[in-house]
């Protein structure tokens, strides 16, 4: 017999821990806190289905803040704790908190092949540009020429783009968002929670001591809407603060078109999330401030089945053609003979 | 099959047969001569006639190494006996070298007059000056002191499977079951095991299952019917206990413990790993074990295999890792975590020959000391290590019993040697294995946590029991929702600490959980006078020539004693009682000293060591004249 109760609608109160929070004041690690308890609150998930896996870093301690199951792990290692539990659970909602140093440096590896597979994991990357909490280092995402106390005269690696990579990575969901972007954030969130497989999301996040204002030409109100594209599936891809600009191809290049003279939105690329190809998501990735507008939303949503599905399919199958295996004959799997 | 069921086949020939008690045969060729393969069929069979066996392959790294070098060599050694035994013998009565190369690296191990039979066919010049032979070794008087049947191999087992219109490479492909079927004429073996598994092996190629059939039976009919050799002989059945048996591997026997313990307890088995030599055949055993339950998850590295094992864990299934040293330096950091987040945790090391990439296919004990200190901070395990091929069944089953049993990371150190030796297994009953009780915490049981802010109780996941034995709370459980991390825990509430009292309770407890797993072993026991001149204690996969050697002196009347330690950390609590009892104490292992470092700090006892590191067990002659030196002390 079985009692039908309603199910307890989470408040976000209900999803704050009980632990003081030790991020810098002003860091945009709060507003991610806030707008992912938000989210969740509204998924009709039970709070004992969440499972939040960070490695290590500033972004890493969320999990502490977080009343749910927590599991703050080692440097760059989350996503390959967080595949486990999945493979043991796969009807937990699996969280992955990162970073751009944690995600992309040290566990770049991890990264990539959680996505590969898609498993069915919410990856958010936290993205500064910065290391943090070792006290200023640059990142595997700053920008050619910063000054850190590890690059004085500016730094000379390439920096990684995260949407590129996990592109390239085959993710079937790829998004990016912004810290103080707070509705486009919690949207953001709940499309990747909805999404079956590895969501994978950067967020544009500001590290108030370290590399403050790096993202000030996405979020200053008074320039953003010119630097800023949100993507839209189905859309053609238009931006700026009168709307009057967009994305052409041209040959194989996205261009930056002024509207009118000629040039009307029937010219423009068209966002397409869902396209088999992934080649014009990963074009969108390389577009980067100043020359372009940075997209932000969802780049890539396709269905692909998880690598848990697949797995847990492989299992049921052999056990309806060949029987649940019985330890008797697993001992004797071998030639055996009987001594007398 | 039962063994009344297998027959000798009925000789024609005058030649006499000699019984022996015991006899040790080696097959050596090149690495694609298929020598494993015939060395398996031999053990196998030897077996299914009631022999005990034990066996050693032998093999290069290298897949296929330049054909006919020396650097190819492959060799799968069997001892088979009348009476019980414990190692893959000594020294070879027989040895057969498929070529030049497979004389040269071999021919050290054979007795002074035994049985040399060689490929005849394979001492061209070329093949001589491959293996760097100067001279035809079997023209000049170097192999005098053997007894030497040089058989055109090649040239007859093409005969034998002529018929068959194969290709010259495929006729030559069938070439070990002839000297397969040679030996087997030489100690009196059956064929009607390989003959069966030829048939079932080769079901779909009937021309190859033909061809193989053939050249093992005229292999057989060349030895009886030639009357080139001799004499042949017997090995009577050993006095075996009667049951089931089957042959077992170390390997086999572990993923086969995992899966017993897993369904002990009732926790479905997550194996993570990623493809190490000598341990990948594990991945592939539990690979195949879906329908038991398993799942197999091949990493892209050895720390994500780990950290899947762990997040398994946290998520409540059996997590289990597996790998050799190389990758035990790479999970060195993620067993701190599980040793910090008191997970349980198996972690299996199959021990090669280090460091760095070392000798990958060759076997050693040197990551003892990697399992007891090879970790950033104060951090103890539980350590465990089986001590022959079927004994690896038991340690993976204690190992899983100990790491649920204590919320702990519990390594099994096997090693190359037991991974790939064999032995007969007499196959338990299922009905009669263990449970192993497992408890996941429940919400408001037994009062544990506070109250928060909201009015709700705040779980406790650093609540210990009297063995100091954290709760184990699964995700998806209501009401236990709690974080843990590799940052010091507040005792307790396993909040983030940086408490110094605080942090020195933890590390004195964690080392203190890990030493009450003594009072929930067994003692250390010991074969031989309760108290006398000379102990040897080993560990580990050494343990077949410790027995044999200890045995041997104590029939001499020598008051030696044997004791061996299958649990390293703890080791049993009266191990240090055990130790005084004798005048000296011998240490032989295959590392420089890590169990002599270990009891030697840890009792103040001066324990003598026997140290080899050639990638190879020891023999039992090695130990045995240690024993004698250090009588004399």
């Amino acid at each position: 017999m079985s009692t039908l109760t309603a199910l307890h609608t989470l408040s976000p109160k209900e999803l704050a821990s009980d632990q003081e929070i030790r991020w810098c004041p002003g860091c945009g690690d709060y507003s991610i806190l806030a707008q992912m308890k938000k989210a969740l609150a509204g998924l009709d998930i039970p709070r004992e289905k969440f499972v939040f896996i960070s490695g290590i870093g500033c972004s890493s301690r969320f999990p502490y803040y977080m009343n749910t199951y927590g599991f703050h792990t080692i440097h760059g290692r989350a996503p390959a704790i967080a595949t486990g539990v999945k493979l043991a659970r796969p009807d937990l909602s699996v969280w992955v908190i990162t970073g751009d140093g944690d995600g992309l440096s040290i566990g770049g590896n991890h990264l990539i092949h959680a996505i590969r597979r898609n498993m069915d994991l919410k990856i958010i990357l936290f993205n500064n540009e910065i290391y943090g909490l070792t006290k200023g280092q640059y990142s595997p995402t700053s920008r050619i020429g910063t000054r850190t106390k590890s690059s004085p005269l500016g730094s000379i690696d390439t920096p990684l783009r995260p949407i590129s990579l996990a592109l390239g990575a085959d993710a079937t969901f790829v998004a990016r968002t912004i810290d103080i972007d707070i509705h486009h954030l919690t949207e953001t969130l709940k499309r990747a929670a909805a999404h079956k497989g590895t969501a994978f999301v950067e967020v544009y996040q500001n590290c108030k001591i370290f590399n403050d204002g790096v993202f000030e030409y996405a979020t200053d109100k008074s320039v953003k809407a010119d630097h800023v594209l949100p993507l839209q599936h189905g859309r053609p891809l238009v931006f700026g603060k009168d709307q009057n600009k967009g994305i052409r191809l041209h040959g194989l290049n996205p261009e930056v078109v002024d509207l009118g003279n000629g040039i009307a939105k029937d010219d423009l690329l068209v966002h397409d999330e869902k396209a088999d190809e992934p080649s014009l998501a990963y074009l969108l990735s390389r577009m980067v401030h100043p020359e372009f507008p940075e997209c932000i939303g969802v780049f890539r949503a396709v269905e692909r089945p998880t690598y848990e599905h697949v797995l847990n399919h492989q299992m049921e199958e052999t056990i309806a053609s060949r029987g649940a295996g019985k330890l008797e004959d697993l001992f004797a799997s071998d030639e055996t003979w009987i001594v007398e | 099959m039962t063994v009344a069921n297998l027959s000798t086949p009925r000789s024609h020939s005058p030649i006499p047969v000699e019984e022996v008690t015991e006899a040790t045969i080696r097959l050596a060729g090149d690495s694609g001569d298929g020598m494993q393969l015939a060395g398996t069929q031999f053990m196998q069979t030897s077996a299914m006639l009631g022999n005990d066996i034990s066996t050693l392959p032998d093999f290069p790294a290298e897949i296929r190494a330049p054909a006919g070098t020396l650097a190819g060599v492959s060799g799968f050694q069997i001892h088979f006996s009348s009476t019980e035994i414990h190692t893959p013998g000594d020294q070879l009565n027989t040895l057969v070298a498929m070529n030049p190369a497979a004389l040269k690296s071999n021919l050290k191990d054979l007795e002074p007059g035994g049985i040399l039979i060689v490929n005849a066919d394979a001492f061209a010049a070329g093949d001589l000056h491959k293996a760097g032979y100067s001279v035809n070794p079997l023209q000049d008087d170097s192999l005098k002191g053997y007894r030497l049947f040089a058989v055109s191999i090649t040239k007859l087992n093409r005969e034998a499977v002529s018929e068959l219109k194969l290709s010259t490479r495929e006729a030559d492909r069938c070439k070990n079951f002839f000297a397969l079927g040679l030996v087997y004429w030489l100690y009196e073996r059956s064929l009607e095991p390989t003959l069966k598994w030829i048939q079932s092996k080769f079901a779909k190629n009937p021309s190859v299952r033909e061809a193989n059939a053939r050249a093992l039976k005229a292999g057989y009919n060349y030895g009886d019917t030639t009357e080139a050799m001799p004499v042949h002989y017997r090995v009577s059945k050993a006095a075996i206990a009667p049951g089931r048996y089957r042959k077992i591997t170390g390997n086999e026997a572990l993923a086969i413990g995992l899966v017993a313990a897993s369904k002990q307890a009732n926790l479905p088995l997550v194996y993570s790993t990623y493809p190490i030599t000598p341990a990948s055949d594990i991945l592939h055993q539990l690979a195949e074990l879906k329908r038991y339950g398993v799942r197999t998850l091949q990493a892209e590295d050895e720390i994500a295999a780990i950290g899947a094992a762990i997040g398994a864990s946290f998520a409540g299934a059996l997590g289990v890792t597996g790998t050799s040293g190389p990758g035990i330096c790479l999970k060195s950091e993620a067993i701190g975590l599980a040793v910090m987040t008191e997970l349980p945790l198996v972690i299996v090391d199959v021990q090669r020959g280090g460091p760095s990439t070392g000798l990958p296919t060759k076997t050693e004990q040197a990551d003892l000391l990697q399992a007891m200190f090879g970790r950033n901070g104060e951090c103890p395990a539980c350590i465990l290590a089986p001590c022959s091929p079927s004994d690896c069944f038991h340690i993976a089953f204690e190992a899983v019993r100990l790491a649920v049993g204590f919320m702990t990371p519990v390594f099994v150190l096997s090693d190359g040697y037991l991974a790939n030796g064999a032995e007969p297994w007499p196959i338990p009953d299922p009905a009669k294995l263990p449970q192993i009780p497992v408890r996941f915490a429940q919400a408001h049981v037994g009062g544990n946590g506070t109250s928060n802010g909201n009015g709700e109780t705040v779980f406790h996941p650093y609540e210990r029991d009297a063995r100091l034995v954290r709760p184990w709370a699964v995700p998806g459980t209501p009401g236990l929702e709690h974080r843990i991390g590799g940052l010091e825990k507040e005792d307790v509430t396993g909040n983030v600490s940086y408490d110094p009292a605080n942090h020195e309770h933890m590390i004195r407890t964690r080392a203190q959980k890990i030493a009450n797993i003594a009072n929930d072993i067994p003692e250390l026991s010991v074969v031989g006078p309760a108290e006398g001149d000379v102990l040897v204690l080993g560990w580990g996969g050494t343990y077949g020539s410790i027995v044999t050697a200890c045995q041997r002196a104590q029939r001499k009347g020598l008051k030696v004693a044997h004791a061996h330690l299958r649990y390293l950390n703890p080791m049993p609590r009266n191990t240090g009682e055990v130790l005084k009892r004798y005048r000296k104490v011998l240490i032989p292992e295959l590392n420089g000293g890590q169990l002599r470092m270990l009891i030697r700090a840890t009792h103040l006892i001066d324990a003598i060591g026997l140290n080899k590191i050639q990638g190879k067990p020891f023999l039992v002659g090695e130990i045995e004249a240690k024993i004698a030196e250090v009588l004399k002390y």
